[in-house]
């Protein structure tokens, strides 16, 4: 595939960095990223890899574009109010870089449709806000060998880590189970600063950038945390389970499953 | 006994479980934290005989539900 002039234009600010160049930007571009949810996380992970020249992206959400998103949610404007959020998402994306594809899946993602949304793509993002979905992703993800980046947000905090098959622990070796509903609150219930998902959903992007242009060190083994009132950052290394259900030596989850869902999440 | 807890040298009079740990620091959500040792985790529903040691290092993973 040889570079058109619009595209040596577009990408050179990429193309110049030794780490990334015709070669890592052609990776990219024939890179399929698969986002599962087009919210706080979503939304800024999905404008960069976007911009970034990502050929294929995937973005799944089963909601609409609500005016209480739009103090985080950036891919949306005022005028999407009311309209599929995937939809809003696209057509932003491909506002940006008429260069990619994008794919809209409005759907919630559940045990019964995740293993076919995530087959096509080689790397996913977890941008949802409910435990249930992030452990439905964790296990997905192992079960079909895909790498992705977790996430969560709240208040003025958040957290990040990666996994790769094979190079560290899952999700689920760091929280074996999801709490139980309301043990734990959501960011509807208690809040969460815009800037938080601008913050961590573009960590989430570089994670997936760095892992198709194979360059630096990813978040694998470890979690990240961002305090924003303290201005700190902590890189904390994660151990893995030995006696993980999902990746461990004796996993006992051997296909996805929908744990029940908070009432107040599902909105 | 010293040890360094998030990341954070503190000093503590006498012997400490992870559960008495967790208690004197106030850990939010307390049944709900994944604690790890010195790199290793500690199964939930041991911490109240997780003896700690001078020199270890404790760190407390939170929950984290939000991203939407």
């Amino acid at each position: 595939m040889a570079f058109t002039n619009e595209q040596l234009e577009r990408y050179s600010r990429h193309i110049i960095l030794s780490e990334v160049g015709v070669k890592g930007q052609k990776k990219l571009l024939n890179a399929k990223v698969l986002i599962i949810g087009a919210g706080g996380l979503g939304a800024p992970a999905a404008l960069y890899l976007a911009a970034a020249g990502v050929g294929t992206i995937g973005i799944a959400d089963a909601d609409e574009v609500d005016l209480s998103n739009l103090q985080r949610q950036v891919i949306h404007t005022t005028p999407d109010l009311g309209k599929a959020k995937v939809q809003s998402a696209k057509e932003t994306m491909e506002a940006i870089n008429p260069d990619i594809t994008v794919n809209a899946y409005r759907t919630f993602v559940a045990a019964d449709n995740i293993m076919d949304l995530i087959a096509d793509y080689d790397f996913i993002i977890d941008g949802t806000d409910n435990f249930p979905a992030k452990f439905l992703i964790n296990d997905a993800c192992v079960l079909a060998g895909k790498p992705f980046s977790h996430a969560g947000i709240i208040r003025f905090r958040g957290q990040l880590m990666t996994y790769v098959p094979g190079q560290g622990p899952c999700y689920r070796c760091v929280f074996k189970e999801p709490p139980p509903p309301e043990a734990v609150p959501t960011c509807k219930q208690a809040g969460v600063i815009g800037a938080m998902g601008g913050v961590i959903g573009s960590l989430q992007a570089m994670e997936a950038i760095k892992y198709i242009i194979g360059k630096g060190e990813l978040l694998t083994g470890y979690l990240l945390t961002y305090d924003a009132l303290k201005m700190e950052f902590r890189k904390i290394k994660l151990p893995k389970a030995k006696g993980c259900a999902v990746c461990g030596d004796h996993p006992t989850i051997l296909k996805p499953f929908d744990y029940e869902q908070a009432e107040c999440d599902l909105k | 006994m010293k040890l360094t807890v998030a990341g954070t040298q503190k000093e503590y009079a006498g012997n400490l479980t992870v559960a008495q740990l967790i208690e004197l620091e106030q850990v939010e959500t307390p049944e709900y934290v994944t604690v790890s040792v010195n790199d290793e985790f500690i199964p939930s529903g041991t911490f109240a005989e997780a003896v700690l040691h001078d020199g270890d290092s404790v760190e407390f993973l939170y929950f984290m539900g939000g991203g939407q």
